[in-house]
């Protein structure tokens, strides 16, 4: 094998992903990584591109233009609130790419090997999966598919009975390399099975999906390494892959749920079953007016908010922002508990509250926290909901019972910032909102914060 | 053939577990843009596709799937690091000047 300029390209950007990858687990060292790995991509894309025989540009460089003409919107443009849509979509392309590849590898390779057909099989399959179930992702993120989970008969048989089958396709694959009726076969299986596997999903456990979902994405590429034998293919599928699996881990831990229940659970479809919780019926709700709050956090010394996903919904983190900004002239401390399920992908919360130039020192993990709130004089709920329902700690029948959750009951007070008293996504009663220490401040959070901060505003 | 198998699964086996061991280190702070990063990282399967769309011995079905390849993978290079680098710079320390 003669030592060609590919072969240096893909082993020094091999090493920049690396650089690039370790500079993320520092907020001070990521922006160095980014732009580390990106020049990484410059050179291994240049290697692939550089000019051989029975080659040239007329089919890429097209693609490459059209493609950067998208690409430059999809980074620069889309709001902060937007991100798991856009993650959701642009694993989708990943998928689509590497299905893509796969297909042409399976027609133009004339006399494949078992072990290279077995490779293209599950190239194809996971990209393919990948593909439709992020635009199902999507598209429940987005809105123009129920967000609700969708069940029909015999879902998980089917579900779980089109894999077996599409993994039989690609074994039989390496079997008999040629058969081509059965490879597009496993194709279109595969894309069905995409749709199916999100189909049962429901709006809270995106985070879980979109995680798994970009695994899924790496390891399509991880095998289209194995394909092209290319060892740049493969570590970076493995780094993706990786990086997928370990937040889709950390996430249903977060949720007190395993793998299985939160892709086969359907979970808040059963309206009966989450109604049958051990919430009073008619409990009486405190309602606060936006003034009688602002009169409670002028005289807080401390003040813990705590977002949720309906801080997305309403764009109200430049909000928390400006109140939090005169909450801190009055000598309140104020700090961000955020739940690692908080809002619909991982880190989602922490993303927007930066974008309103809240300092990341004021950010706190669960963990940091959740002891803090029994020496805190109000905690804000913005726009979350099973994040900080007690039913978690105290009723084992609740369907969430188990998970993780603030203490927000240990505060000496708490406002919920909420649109009405309507459940949250897994449409299970929350004992907070009737909690003697919990007032209920009804409205859009974004225009609720607003009037809080003017209210304080005037008594100055 | 069978050591090119071997090399493949120890280089996954080895970027697998390295892996794992860096982004166990990565903050929940940060897991947005690592998710968008690991996005971009991916889009490396641009080299599988310029492979495809660019072999003149190619059939021309073939190299436009691998032109609709490139495109798809282009989007996600620009688009993931232009993101990465667009949220990491909202990340500050000490109280910037307002936005």
């Amino acid at each position: 094998m003669n030592l060609e300029f590919h072969h240096i390209a893909y082993f020094v950007a091999s090493f920049l992903f690396l650089l690039g990858l370790r500079g993320l687990t520092h907020p001070d060292s990521a922006r160095k990584g980014t732009i580390l790995a990106a020049l990484g991509m410059l050179i291994a894309v240049a290697g692939a591109a550089w000019p051989k025989e029975h080659f040239n540009y007329w089919y890429i460089v097209p693609g490459l233009v059209v493609g950067t003409i998208i690409g430059i919107p999809m980074g620069l443009k889309i709001p902060m609130t937007k991100m798991p849509e856009r993650i959701a979509l642009s694993h989708s392309f990943g998928g689509l790419a590497v299905a893509l590849v796969g297909i042409v590898e399976f027609k133009e390779t004339l006399d494949p090997t078992r072990f290279h057909m077995g490779a293209t099989g599950f190239e194809v399959l996971l990209g393919a999966l990948t593909f439709t179930g992020s635009i199902m992702a999507f598209g429940k993120l987005q809105g123009f598919l129920p967000g609700k989970p969708s069940t029909f008969p015999f879902q998980n048989f089917i579900t779980v009975g089109a894999l077996v089958v599409a993994v039989a396709a690609v074994v039989y694959m390496i079997f008999v390399p040629t058969a081509g009726v059965v490879f597009y076969g496993m194709f279109g299986l595969a894309l069905a099975l995409g749709v199916l596997l999100v189909l049962p999903i429901g709006g809270a456990d995106m985070p879980v999906v979109i995680c798994l979902l970009n695994s899924y994405a790496g390891l399509a590429a991880a095998a289209s390494g194995f394909v092209f034998n290319n060892p740049v293919l493969i570590i970076c599928g493995a780094l993706d892959g990786g990086s997928g699996f370990i937040l889709a881990l950390l996430m249903s831990k977060a949720m007190n749920r395993s793998f299985a229940n939160v892709l086969f659970g359907a979970f808040g479809s059963d309206a009966t079953a989450a109604a049958a919780g051990p919430a009073k019926a008619g409990a009486a709700v405190n309602e606060a007016t936006v003034e009688e709050a602002a009169e409670v956090l002028k005289s807080a010394g401390s003040v813990i908010v705590v977002p949720g996903y309906g801080m997305a919904v309403a764009q109200a983190q430049h909000a928390v922002r400006d109140l939090a900004a005169i909450l801190e002239k009055n000598g309140c401390r104020v700090r961000y508990a955020i739940h690692p399920v908080a809002g619909r992908m991982p880190g989602h919360m922490n993303v927007l509250l930066a974008e309103a130039n809240i300092p990341y020192e004021q950010l706190f993990d669960l963990d940091q926290i959740n002891d803090d709130f029994a020496t805190t004089d109000a905690v804000l709920v913005v726009g979350a909901n099973d994040v900080v329902n007690p039913a978690a700690k105290t009723s084992p029948g609740s369907p969430i019972y188990g998970m993780p959750v603030f203490n927000c009951d240990q505060a000496r007070a708490v406002f919920v910032l909420k649109r009405s008293m309507n459940p949250g996504f897994a449409g299970i009663e929350n004992e907070l909102f009737v909690h003697p220490k919990t007032m209920m401040v009804f409205g859009d959070a974004k225009k609720t914060l607003t009037a809080m901060a003017g209210a304080m505003k005037e008594g100055h | 053939m069978t050591t090119a198998i071997l090399v493949g699964a120890y280089v996954f086996m080895l970027a697998a577990f390295l892996g794992f061991q860096i982004i166990a280190k990565v903050p929940a702070l940060l897991h947005t843009p690592l998710m968008a990063f690991t996005n971009a990282i991916s889009g490396i399967s641009l080299v599988a596709s310029l492979h495809a769309a660019g072999s003149t011995q190619y059939s021309t079905v073939s190299r436009i799937l691998g032109c609709v390849a490139v495109i798809c993978a282009t989007i996600n290079v620009v688009g993931g690091f232009l993101i990465t680098d667009r949220m990491l710079k909202m990340f500050r320390k000490k109280p910037g000047a307002k936005s």
